[in-house]
């Protein structure tokens, strides 16, 4: 287990370079540099811009310059915030971004797989169509659509929520971005668990548990909830990424400053530097999260522990 | 996992919540709540060059001189100052009790310490030739500023009154170097201390008890909410969380008019929306006539009516109206009708060259905005209604939009803009000088230089005008670009502030505000 996980590490190593390699060349070649504005700077003030932040070198020596700093855990200065680095903005809004997508994963799983199993128990009944048909709306409805919808009913109308992020101190604030956040992963997890729970119901260990007596609960409990959730487990790779990106708009619509609002943000206002770390920041995130699915995988399927 | 059970954890959930918004209520003291579209950059004076780094620079910071909620220059970090018959020597006396949030005295020498560390180009200050006209600088006394002039800048009053030219105190510079302006270290010399700084989201500012005004100021902190979506800025207006909105969105103005009309603010600014030929290249180089034609053929009032409908104004002048001490200068169209003015401009598209079998083809480039394309689409189908004019609309993110009208190559018409830095038309007039880095359309005329020139030499604010008018006509017969509609600032204000007051300038120090008591 020890040597997978190391392989899988170091087999890491050469996609996230090449991340970088891209991220950094795609950024540079970009027109328009970081400090362009309607109002043009003095020749003089640009040339100590560009000199403070080595905008001057040629490119490869730039990249090598900034490879040496990512070696050391360095990203650099932020071009958008004047004084401020990559690593202390990362810093700011990865923890909140953490939060926000912790606590989505987490209604998700357990929204989710509730429903699913509900649906898959009392297969074709009314609750059952209800379910489905509310998670067929999740997953067709856009997140940019979903969350002005429920900020209008729940913040506006009702006022029930805080409409935004700032100044607001409770866990109300959670409340909207993460439900939005939540909705399609939700709509999927039920969609996912219900199918394979009816699958595994149909199967032989099933109908032999239930021929010795067992009840529906332990039957769900012990029996059939692990193998009934292999591939919910699988989709947790897919569906953090789907929570990263998602956070992104909902970030911008809430005016939660995480992660996501940042890059939006940077790549507006071609902050290089920013942009690239975050790319590089994420990349390397999804790499490390889809490693771990991998070995709980192991964990939880003795199957593949054999193989 | 039973039904039951996931209703306990989603009330748990929502009991949470609950905690949350009582913890918000009690609140003694005043606090306003102001929405920001962007993020400042930096708070640091010489770094900042956006406009909402000026509005929060503003709260926390004073220059020499200041504005009254109307918009009238008053004495600020100066209680009063002389000026030399000649024009060229200021003499600014501080005063006694101004003071740094640590309680120091703001001195005449950190004036000097701020404006030197602005012009230095190892600062790298945006504003770095702000005071180009300024000789020299100096402190008298601790308490006497002379500040000497190369030329006759009517204008440098105003220009003391922007955050470039603020106080900086050179102990924390010397203490904590360039990070000097976060929260925690920057001292500030105005109304309020910027206390904390949650990237992405708040500035929350708090009072200055060492503020000279400190007794005349109502409110006791100030948040600015950095919003940058302003359909979740009318969102949070509407649930309360925010008392002055920054903007309107463009698509809900009708219906914000109809439902908040009494809240909304509208009002004229100093800054014009134009769209820029470029001179260096055919078929603008050497054509007047097909400049001319093309800038009478746009139906300016529909367009601010139809299009805008956010109280926007038709520019028949490249000068804002509303700009001190100046009448500007309006195309001699401007009294036609449309339809006279189409005539005019079918006979100059055909002095041109053009016609019918060879109708001009043409790009229209524009920065990818809801706004900025439907103006485009506008002038698209009003050039080919009028004209016949082909004409290809192509929109860019603005970073490749600017850095192209920079090269000249492959721009033909482009939108732009300009915000005024101080009330005075030579903010606008001097950027199309032939030597202006921003002069876009790359606009040179031998006989406006000159006009800016001897506008510059002049003493006497009448006859300055009078140069300076006389440029704007001369200007405006070349048409280097077709000025479109001036902007108005848009805000939602509360009935619960006191205090605000619409101006040109569109500042509105948080110190003049106060909260009516909560009922």
């Amino acid at each position: 287990m020890l040597r997978y996980t190391l392989l899988r590490l170091l087999g890491a190593i050469p996609t996230l370079l090449l991340v970088i390699v891209l991220a950094f060349l795609m950024v540079h070649a970009a027109p328009g540099g970081p400090f362009d504005d309607e109002r043009a700077l003095p020749a003089e003030v640009a040339e100590k811009i560009e000199e403070a932040y080595h905008l001057d070198e040629p490119l490869p020596q730039q990249f090598m310059r900034y490879l040496s700093g990512l070696v050391r855990g360095d990203l650099g200065p932020s071009y958008g915030y004047r004084d401020r680095t990559v690593d202390e903005v990362i810093g700011f809004g990865f923890p909140v971004s953490l939060q926000l997508g912790a606590l989505a994963m987490l209604l998700a799983l357990v929204v989710g797989v509730g429903c699913g199993t509900v649906a898959a128990l009392r297969q074709d009944s009314l609750l059952d169509r209800a379910v489905m048909a509310f998670a067929m709306t999740g997953i067709s409805i856009p997140v940019f659509v979903v969350a002005p919808v429920l900020v209008l009913l729940l913040a506006v109308k009702l006022q029930w929520l805080p409409a935004g992020w700032s100044g607001e101190t409770g866990a109300a604030r959670y409340f909207l971005p993460v439900i939005t956040l939540a909705l399609p992963q939700i709509a999927y997890i039920a969609r996912l668990t219900r199918a394979s729970m009816i699958d595994v119901l149909s199967s032989d260990f099933i109908r032999t548990a239930r021929a010795q007596g067992l009840g529906t609960k332990a039957i769900i409990r012990h029996h059939a909830l692990k193998p009934a959730m292999l591939p919910v487990l699988s989709y947790m790779g897919p569906a953090i990424a789907a929570i990263l990106t998602g956070s992104v708009v909902v970030e911008e619509v809430f005016g939660i400053p995480g992660l996501g609002q940042f890059f939006v943000r940077a790549a507006l206002n071609r902050d290089y530097t920013l942009v690239l770390g975050i790319v590089i920041f994420y990349a390397a995130l999804i790499i490390l999260l889809n490693l771990i699915v991998d070995i709980l995988y192991g964990v939880i399927d003795p199957r593949v522990r054999q193989r | 996992m039973k039904p039951i059970r996931l209703w306990l954890l989603l009330s748990a959930f929502l009991a949470l919540a609950a905690c949350g918004n009582s913890n918000d209520a009690g609140q003694s003291s005043s606090v306003l709540n102001r929405g920001l579209v962007t993020e400042p950059e930096t708070l640091d004076v010489h770094k900042a060059r956006s406009l909402q780094a000026a509005a929060v620079q503003r709260d926390i910071g004073e220059g020499l001189v200041g504005y009254s909620a109307s918009g009238e220059l008053a004495a600020a970090a100066a209680e009063r100052w002389e000026v030399s018959d000649d024009g060229l020597i200021y003499t600014f006396h501080l005063r006694r009790d101004a003071r740094w949030s640590n309680g120091d005295s703001v001195t005449a020498g950190h004036f000097v310490f701020a404006v030197q560390r602005l012009v230095d180009p190892a600062t790298a200050a945006f504003y770095a030739q702000f005071l180009s006209d300024v000789a020299e600088i100096e402190a008298v006394d601790d308490h006497t500023l002379r500040v000497e002039l190369k030329r006759v800048t009517p204008y440098l009053l105003k220009l003391l009154t922007h955050p470039a030219t603020f106080p900086v105190h050179p102990g924390s510079l010397a203490e904590h170097g360039d990070s000097f302006a976060r929260p925690g270290r920057l001292l500030s010399n105005g109304a309020y201390v910027l206390a904390e700084w949650i990237p992405g989201s708040v500035l929350i500012l708090t009072r200055n008890e060492h503020y000279w005004n400190n007794e005349n100021t109502a409110i006791d902190e100030v948040r600015h909410h950095i919003i940058t979506q302003e359909t979740t800025e009318l969102a949070r207006y509407r649930t309360g969380e925010i008392d002055i909105t920054d903007s309107v969105p463009p698509d809900s103005f009708p219906q914000v008019k109809k439902e908040l009309g009494d809240q909304l603010h509208v009002s004229p600014q100093l800054n014009i929306y134009y769209y820029g030929y470029n001179l260096t290249q055919p078929p603008f180089r050497d054509s007047p006539e097909l400049r001319q034609a093309l800038s009478m053929a746009i139906d300016r009032e529909q367009l601010v009516e139809k299009v805008m409908g956010r109280g926007e104004t038709a520019a028949y002048s490249w000068v804002p109206p509303g700009v001190d001490n100046y009448t500007p200068t309006v195309f001699s169209y401007a009294s036609l009708t449309q339809e006279e003015r189409n005539k005019i401009a079918q006979s100059l598209y055909r002095e041109a060259g053009y016609s019918e079998e060879q109708p001009l083809q043409l790009e229209l480039r524009y920065n990818t905005n809801d706004t900025h394309r439907r103006v485009a689409v506008a002038v698209q189908s009003m050039w080919r209604e009028v004209l016949g004019a082909e004409v290809t609309l192509i929109n860019e993110e603005f970073q490749v939009l600017l850095a192209n009208m920079r090269a000249r190559q492959v721009t033909q018409v482009f939108r732009a803009s300009w915000i005024g830095d101080y009330n005075d038309a030579h903010t606008f007039l001097s950027i199309l000088q032939s030597d202006n880095e921003a002069n876009t359309p790359g606009y040179s005329n031998a006989e406006y230089d000159a006009l800016m020139r001897q506008a510059a030499e002049q003493t006497d604010l009448d006859r300055r005008r009078l140069y300076l008018e006389e440029a704007e006509r001369v200007m405006l017969a070349d048409h280097p670009a077709i000025p479109i509609y001036f902007y108005v600032s848009k805000h939602l204000v509360s009935p619960q502030v006191e205090g605000w007051r619409d101006n040109v300038l569109d500042y509105h120090y948080s110190q003049h505000l106060s909260l009516k008591a909560a009922e």
